[in-house]
């Protein structure tokens, strides 16, 4: 789209047009008008919200469907992440461990300014705001170990505050889940 | 080409020009201050991109330390602050004020101390931001200033509170450049020149000038509580006492949107400008076109919350909102498909103003196909805060704005120098900057989507940024290189350019019928304007105005006079006789700039005293107005066929009152709409018990109210009829009523039981009984100043035109009380008892 605009544009710059009577400009001026600054940005936006906003609903923390996600609630701060696995007594920082193939809820809360939490492999980003939980779903289908990171600007260690997700598949997570709370 | 008559012009210059020496500063001539914004706007773009060189060299290698992350956040927050607010905005207003005039066939604006004001508030707000540079102690909360990180607990320095204090300062420029254009265009155009023969930039203006009004009041206010929380603790955007941080962000963006668009009509104006010259046929599709610029002003207030898709807002909004920011869209695709038609039709002359407008079409589509990509939510989720989001909006702010300015800057040359640009030097400032920009920014939508965010001062080497962001900062300096170019450029040409004929581009708008460089009241006779295209359809023009063909061509009287015309079918209604050069904006400046330093070092006394000062100022510079001897006394000199318009009941005064209240009430809407946002979403919004103020007394204070404005109304209706009979008693009735309202008004605040640092909703409550206090006390010492102007005979039936604009002061004033009690007493009242 872009190329053939700017393809028009240089020709419509070179070309001598000759004479041209006046109705001739107005049907040129109806004609691309209303296929170009009309029909085509509203075609294309027509397609790109209808493939678009489902995509948006299926990375929503909707209940899945057997039974709840999993939980797991993440308090951002200058300038880390304290990560709580609630009734399990595991409290961990800057680390998360989840198992694969399995909905995880991150429950994402702040103790001072907002910061974002984005796993930039597993999911898009969410706020963390004063006052509020926001729930954010991971799902990754892949053991490993991912990279995240602070997306909203929070002061001074902003651009140091990291964290890694760890996807075990799931008879390794709940190893891991028991040497963990053994730990504790 | 005819010159006029020296005779004639040294008798104009007398009236019109600027004091010699250090009396250029009194100056208030459009040619003058458009000038001055413009050089002081390319002065901060310099600040601002020196500031992007220091970004780029710290971050062209993984793991450097040359900048510390404290200086670093203190430099990207002020890079984006003075090029957003210190440039883009003030250069494009300075090139409205300098160009407007003259493209609708008028002498000056139509408040020119006004303009004067403005531009002195810019000066020295810009320059108190700057100096936070200088001392260390700039707002490090990078540039949208987004609390609780800009607050006092985690910004506890005065770097926010320059930001704040600052911005609030030079916004008064902005204001004061949007109401007066307003008004210029819609009553000071050619007579003849209706609406829909207005050239196509006015249309641009007229719509930015239009959101400025409507766009910049919602910052305003988030500055003023933002700034009362971190000096007076009053809490609201803290979620403790009742307040919610996102309420920042919504005030922001409801600005900040619209901001996007006041900065890109006006640039898309230049385009429309320049096409049809360079085509040398007139624009196709006008028609169209105006409707575009004003559904981009429509759906750019529907948008802000497109920088919100992270926070957490509820998916049903995030759509509506996600088709909204697509649909805008539309609107340009019509103008794109427009210019091309135009080209398409036309011979094109291809020089360098036209590179830049082609330069601009790539870089700006870029910006737009990326934007749509960005308004997809789930995209957005992805994407938001890296360096993807960095990239499209250098795409569209400099290939949206930067871009059609340097082709203005080349095409507009001639006229400001007498001189024609060079070719070569040019071209290769143009092509450095291009290949500069797009090596920077083209591949930083790389790195945004190899996941790096935006804002940090460093990164890891080996996560697949590394050689990106050294090329992006090679780009910069390529880029760089291409401005110093341009600079030289045009420096050169002042010296060394070949002297440019008269319209040297063949336009067909009227700024090419001034003189050139212009002089200060650019024409000798104002004609009568009956097409779109004045200079292509009557090529005698320029040598029948500087003849003296047309009207006002007397200068005897000494008076600076335009034509005032009617909004729509520009009939001649009124001669507009205009004040001259001044030091009362200076002074008021100054005073206002002692103002916010005050504040800035928290001096409370001095901050009093100083707004005493400047508050006297300012009435003392409204004393010389109407007819008043430095003004237009009453004579026996004076036109009637039409009249001057202080003997008139419908003048420029009177719109330039209008336009400001429609600023003034969309300030009070984002009151009303903070309070019912906290209301109805803060997490810990608390209504106390009881309601902490007197109903019975405020009711009484009320009606005070009501009959001093119910009183003024019949007097003004009177005047308008030609009776003055009683007016000085009537206008000190009404002062006196006046003061009693405001002193009951005083009395309910001082015996209100409000815990403003508490709670959030004292707060508010706080916040507006000072907007009711300010409106209440500022109509009754008006209105006391017009029964003193009443006895020294400057008010009287002949002179009917100062009631009529104070007149809706009063009414908005009466309207936002009773407005006040509903919302902020009897609403909550009644949900508390439900």
């Amino acid at each position: 789209m872009f190329v053939g605009l700017i393809a028009l544009w240089w020709q419509a710059m070179r070309r001598d047009p000759g004479e041209i009577s006046q109705e001739q400009v107005r049907r040129l001026q109806n004609r691309w008008i209303l296929a170009g600054g009309l029909a085509l940005p509203l075609g294309s936006i027509a397609l790109i919200l209808a493939l678009g906003i489902p995509a948006g609903r299926n990375m929503l923390p909707l209940p899945p469907a057997g039974g709840d996600a999993m939980v797991i609630e993440v308090k951002a701060y200058q300038w880390g992440w304290r990560v709580t696995y609630p009734d399990q007594d595991i409290e961990l920082t800057d680390e998360l461990h989840i198992p694969t193939d399995t909905p995880v809820d991150i429950h994402l809360t702040t103790a001072d300014v907002i910061h974002s939490f984005w796993v930039p492999r597993l999911a898009g980003k969410l706020d963390t705001i004063p006052g509020r939980t926001n729930v954010l779903r991971l799902e990754a289908s892949r053991p490993g170990e991912y990279r995240g990171q602070c997306a909203e600007f929070c002061g001074i260690g902003h651009a140091h505050m990291s964290f890694t997700v760890t996807a075990h598949p799931p008879e390794e997570y709940e190893k891991w889940r028991e040497k963990a709370q053994a730990d504790d | 080409m005819t010159e006029p008559d020296p005779n004639q012009h040294r008798a104009f210059e007398r009236v019109w020009g600027n004091r010699p020496g250090w009396g250029a500063l009194a100056a208030v001539n459009h040619t003058s201050i458009g000038l001055r914004f413009m050089g002081t706007g390319i002065f901060f773009f310099l600040v601002g991109g020196l500031l992007a060189m220091l970004i780029r060299t710290q971050i062209a290698l993984p793991e450097q330390e040359i900048i510390g992350p404290e200086t670093y956040n203190q430099l990207f927050t002020m890079h984006g602050t003075v090029m957003m607010f210190l440039f883009a905005i003030p250069v494009l207003e300075g090139l409205a004020i300098y160009m407007i005039p003259k493209m609708i066939g008028t002498r000056d604006l139509v408040f020119p101390r006004i303009s004067s004001l403005g531009y002195y508030c810019y000066l020295f707000g810009g320059l108190i931001i700057l100096s936070s540079l200088f001392l260390g102690i700039a707002p490090n909360s990078g540039w949208f200033m987004y609390t609780p990180l800009s607050s006092a607990e985690y910004a506890p320095g005065p770097g926010s509170d320059f930001w704040l204090l600052g911005i609030t300062f030079v916004e008064i420029s902005a204001m004061a450049a949007g109401i007066e254009l307003t008004v210029s265009i819609l009553r000071s155009r050619a007579p003849g020149m209706t609406l829909s023969k207005m050239p196509i930039f006015c249309w641009y203006i007229l719509a930015m000038a239009l959101m400025i009004v409507f766009g910049f009041p919602p910052l305003i206010l988030g500055s003023i509580l933002l700034e009362l929380e971190r000096a007076a603790g009053l809490p609201f955007f803290q979620v403790a006492g009742g307040g919610d941080p996102l309420l920042w962000q919504h005030l922001f963006w409801l600005f900040g949107h619209p901001e996007v668009y006041i900065i890109f009509l006006p640039a898309a104006g230049i385009v429309s400008t320049l096409i049809p010259v360079f085509a040398q046929r007139p624009l196709v599709g006008y028609r169209w076109i105006v409707l575009a610029i004003m559904i981009t002003g429509f759906i750019s207030f529907g948008l802000w919350v497109h920088h919100m898709f992270t926070v957490g807002i509820p998916q049903l909004a995030q759509a509506f909102f996600s088709a909204a920011s697509m649909l805008v869209a539309v609107p340009t695709a019509i103008q794109v498909f427009a210019w091309l038609a135009t080209l398409w039709v036309g011979k094109v002359i291809f020089s360098l103003p036209m590179l830049w407008v082609f330069g601009f079409l790539v870089v700006f589509v870029c910006g737009g196909l990326t934007g749509v990509m960005l308004a997809l939510v789930p995209f957005n989720w992805q994407v938001h805060d890296t360096h993807f989001v960095v990239a499209h909006l250098h795409y569209v702010l400099v290939g949206g704005m930067f871009f059609p300015l340097m082709a203005g800057l080349y095409y507009w040359l001639p006229h400001l120098s007498g001189r024609m640009p060079s070719r070569n030097l040019g071209n290769w400032g143009f092509w450095l900057t291009f290949i500069g920009f797009n090596v920077t920014f083209l591949l930083m939508h790389l790195t945004g989507l190899l996941g790096m965010p935006r804002r940090v001062y460093t990164y890891e080497s080996g996560m697949g940024w590394d050689g990106l962001n050294l090329l992006s900062s090679v780009g910069g300096f390529i880029m760089s290189a291409g401005i110093a170019l341009i600079i030289l450029d045009v420096v050169l040409h002042f010296r060394f350019g070949k002297p440019a004929p008269r319209n040297p581009w063949n336009a067909d708008t009227l700024e090419w019928a001034t003189r050139t460089p212009p002089s200060s009241y650019n024409f000798l006779s104002q004609p009568r304007i009956e097409t779109r295209h004045p200079l292509w359809d009557r090529p005698d023009l320029p040598d029948t105005i500087a003849a003296g063909a047309h009207g006002l061509r007397d200068i005897g009287h000494g008076r600076r006079e335009i034509y005032g015309t009617d909004a729509v079918h520009a009939r001649l209604k009124e001669v507009i006789h205009l004040p001259t050069n001044s030091w009362w904006p200076l002074l008021s400046a100054l005073a206002l700039a002692v103002v916010c330093i005050s504040l800035l070092i928290r001096t409370y006394p001095l901050a009093l005293v100083a707004l005493a000062v400047a508050t006297g100022l300012l009435l003392r510079w409204s004393w010389e107005n109407g007819a008043h001897p430095k003004a237009a006394p009453l004579g026996l000199q004076e036109p009637t066929d039409p009249p001057l318009h202080s003997r008139t009941c419908d003048g420029p005064g009177l719109w330039g009152m209008a336009v400001t209240l429609l600023a003034d009430a969309t300030l009070y809407l984002s009151l009303l709409f903070s309070w019912f946002y906290l209301w109805t979403v803060s997490p810990e919004w608390r209504l106390p018990e009881e309601t902490p103020l007197a109903l019975a007394p405020l009711v009484l204070c009320g009606l005070l109210l009501a009959a001093a404005v119910a009183l003024y109304s019949r007097m003004t209706q009177r005047l308008r009829l030609g009776q003055d009979r009683n007016l000085l008693a009537n206008t000190a009735l009404v002062a006196l009523l006046g003061v009693l309202h405001t002193a009951a008004l005083i009395g309910v605040f001082a015996g209100a039981d409000l815990r403003p640092t508490e709670l959030a909703h004292d707060a508010v409550l706080m916040v507006m009984l000072f907007y009711l206090l300010f409106h209440s006390g500022l109509a009754t010492v008006a209105t006391g100043l017009q029964a003193w102007r009443v006895k020294l005979g400057y008010l009287s039936a002949r002179l009917p035109y100062e009631p009529m604009v104070l007149k809706p002061f009063w009414m908005y004033t009466l309207g936002i009380f009773w407005l006040s009690v509903a919302v902020f007493l009897l609403l909550p009242m009644a949900w508390g008892s439900a």
